[in-house]
């Protein structure tokens, strides 16, 4: 399973893609691509993404579902989705607002 | 210190105004991220996991009140009220919005800094000694030559391309504070046997991926040839530097592919064809620069003594602080200080923008406007009155940088490493407050004694691991953090390279083999004065590798 990643242009923040072909602030919304053929649609949402200036820095990231949510294989994506792990106060993490949100 | 002259302000604000203009036409779609990204870069605009980075130059690491209070006011204003000191002696912030850089520049140039050169294939903020023109073993104030060097590099149209990033650090006293031997180019300030300033030069230190100790390409260089040989080994790499991979592509496998001799032989061959040129140093100039750097007036206080001694029996953590974070100064009446950016537990190189206000007013009102950023991640006020070290330290404490543990083992650096940085592969302030808080009683610290430790979350070693007296590497093998030992380095005149101990560590198991490592030296060291280092140098890596992998150890 795949999630399409980036970081806004504007300010850095790290951000999915969403079904609607929104980006989301949280991993939480973001699209699962489980097949190929999902992954390609996402890489050509997100490249039409970068050329509209929106997002940068595109990445496809392994991912799994761990009660029910998405849980990235890797520690980086997993701290990008949340903030810095010694600093609880900054981040994705900090927005538990957010986060129910998505 | 240096003030901008007309040129250099001219120079900072219009090139501010060109990188709001790029800005600008980046949001507005005319640029696209390949065309930006190189711009971005060459004013210190990085992209990490969380957000953009911004990496300020702070020349030799000297800083103003005024300047200190600026980073503060950013750290407040754009940013989330923190900035990480960086082992180049520079500032960065973690958070700021792309839309916002070009205000933070502005408001940078309004007190003389800029992020410029601080990223990209160029000439690196020189840095220096973090008690140049202080310290009591200085044969010079390294600071003016380096002030040179950095006007000489900005934006220098042959030296803005390089193979690679190239960085030149220098020192004025034989004791090695600036590491000098892990620049690219290395200068150490000293006077020959006529008395006259001149300096050793040495070529192709790094660390990174593959480490080297920097070589004496030259015992004596005189003072006036320091632009036109500095210019005749850039040349030489320029011209020969790898460009085909840009891991060998720094000077330091230059040097190693091609020989110290021939190397010398080529950079010597250049200089003696450009000696006599436009770039050498008249004296007025060089005076003219030194001028920037004359020492403050220090008014005589002979009463420090009295008022040092009796606050040190007053006060045992006072004593500690005293022992461990304060300098001798070329005048006996005063000190350097160091102030600890590394708290039991806190962040290496982290500090607030209120304990930058703070340290900022405490420098205007003790310490003659003047705060230095060490490579080791601190803060120095490099001229205090013994006589007003207890109300620095009273002050201090109460912003909560008191820690009187400079050169201890919770003296860590450690790089962003994986909870910002784009390029990490591990996590390494994690590591270093768990370390600095196994390690945290002022008691067994002293008992440990004199030991850098320094962390690094990937191979390009910003966390100068490869020197740490204990180094740590973060890497990543099978989705997991795992931490590798090396042993025995040093970052001083006696330059080394540690070695790799053995196999590494999860980050649940790191700081119980730190701790190994600690008590077996203490097991074997010959008495106290015997520090980690020369204890590790007379007996080697064995009885180490036996307490950390055991049986495992002899069948390796």
């Amino acid at each position: 399973m795949k999630i399409l990643t980036a970081n806004r242009l504007t300010d850095g923040e790290a951000v999915w893609l969403c079904a609607d072909h929104s980006w989301a602030e949280t991993i939480d919304a973001a699209e699962i691509a489980r097949d190929a053929a999902t992954e390609e649609k996402l890489e050509r949402a997100g490249k039409a993404a970068v050329c509209k200036n929106e997002v940068v820095d595109l990445a496809l990231v392994d991912v799994e579902l761990v009660d029910g949510r998405i849980w990235p294989k890797r520690l980086r994506e997993r701290i990008r989705a949340a903030g810095p792990t010694n600093r609880t106060d900054l981040g994705k993490q900090a927005r538990p607002d957010i986060s129910i949100a998505a | 210190m240096y003030r901008y002259d007309e040129f250099d302000h001219q120079f900072v604000k219009a090139r501010t105004a060109e990188f709001a203009d790029q800005v600008d036409r980046r949001l507005a779609g005319e640029l696209t991220e390949d065309q930006f990204k190189p711009l971005r870069l060459m004013n210190g605009v990085y992209l990490q996991l969380h957000a953009y980075m911004l990496r300020i130059a702070i020349p030799y690491g000297t800083l103003s009140s005024r300047q200190l209070r600026m980073l503060a006011h950013i750290a407040r204003t754009y940013d989330k009220g923190y900035g990480h000191f960086t082992t180049r002696q520079n500032l960065q912030f973690n958070w700021p919005a792309l839309s916002d850089i070009p205000q933070i520049l502005a408001d940078l140039a309004s007190v003389e800094m800029h992020a410029i050169q601080t990223s990209g294939n160029c000439i690196r903020n020189v840095t220096a000694d973090h008690f140049a023109g202080a310290a009591a073993d200085e044969v010079a104030d390294p600071r003016p030559y380096a002030e040179i060097l950095r006007q000489w590099s900005s934006v220098h149209p042959e030296f803005s391309f390089l193979p690679r990033k190239f960085k030149i650090a220098v020192t004025g006293a034989e004791r090695d504070r600036a590491a000098i031997q892990v620049h690219d180019i290395g200068l150490h300030l000293k006077k020959n046997a006529a008395g006259e300033l001149g300096f050793a030069v040495y070529v192709g230190g790094g660390q990174g991926r593959t480490p080297f100790v920097a070589k004496k390409v030259r015992d004596f260089l005189p003072e006036e040839d320091l632009l036109t040989y500095t210019t005749a080994i850039l040349r030489v790499y320029n011209l020969n530097g790898r460009r085909d991979n840009k891991y060998k592509a720094r000077i330091k496998i230059l040097v190693h592919e091609t020989g110290t001799e021939e190397l010398t032989r080529q950079i010597e061959a250049e200089f003696a064809a450009i000696r006599e040129g436009e770039l050498k140093l008249p004296q007025a100039d060089i005076d003219a620069i030194e001028r920037y750097f004359t020492p403050p007036a220090l008014p005589a206080r002979p009463e420090g003594t009295v008022i040092e001694t009796s606050a040190k029996l007053a006060n045992p953590a006072f004593a500690s602080w005293v022992k461990r974070n304060v300098n001798p100064h070329k005048n006996p009446d005063y000190a350097s200080v160091t102030i600890s950016l590394k708290g039991i537990g806190e962040v290496p190189g982290d500090a607030t923008d209120a304990q930058m206000d703070a340290v900022a007013d405490l420098a205007e009102e003790l310490a003659f406007d003047e705060i230095r950023v060490s490579h080791e991640q601190n803060l120095i006020l490099p001229h205090v009155a013994r006589a007003d070290l207890k109300e620095v330290y009273k002050r201090l404490e109460a912003i909560g940088l008191a820690t009187a543990n400079a050169g201890l083992v919770t003296d860590i650096i450690a790089c962003p490493g994986l909870d910002y940085c784009a390029l990490a592969n591990a996590r390494s302030i994690s590591v270093a407050q768990e370390i600095s808080n196994r390690f945290g009683s002022q008691a067994r610290q002293e008992e440990i004694g004199e030991l850098k430790l320094k962390i690094s979350g990937c191979i390009n070693a910003c966390g100068h691991h490869h020197v740490g007296h204990i180094g740590i590497l973060g890497v990543e093998k099978k989705g997991t953090e795992l931490y590798q030992i090396t042993l025995g380095g040093s970052g001083d005149e006696n330059t080394s390279i540690g070695e790799i101990v053995g196999r590494g560590f999860t980050a649940e198991e790191i700081a119980d083999a730190i701790e190994t490592v600690v008590e077996t030296y203490l097991a074997l060291r010959t008495d106290k004065s015997e520090d980690f280092l020369a204890a590790y140098r007379r007996v080697g890596a064995a009885p180490f590798k036996q307490a950390l992998y055991g049986a495992e150890a002899k069948a390796a």
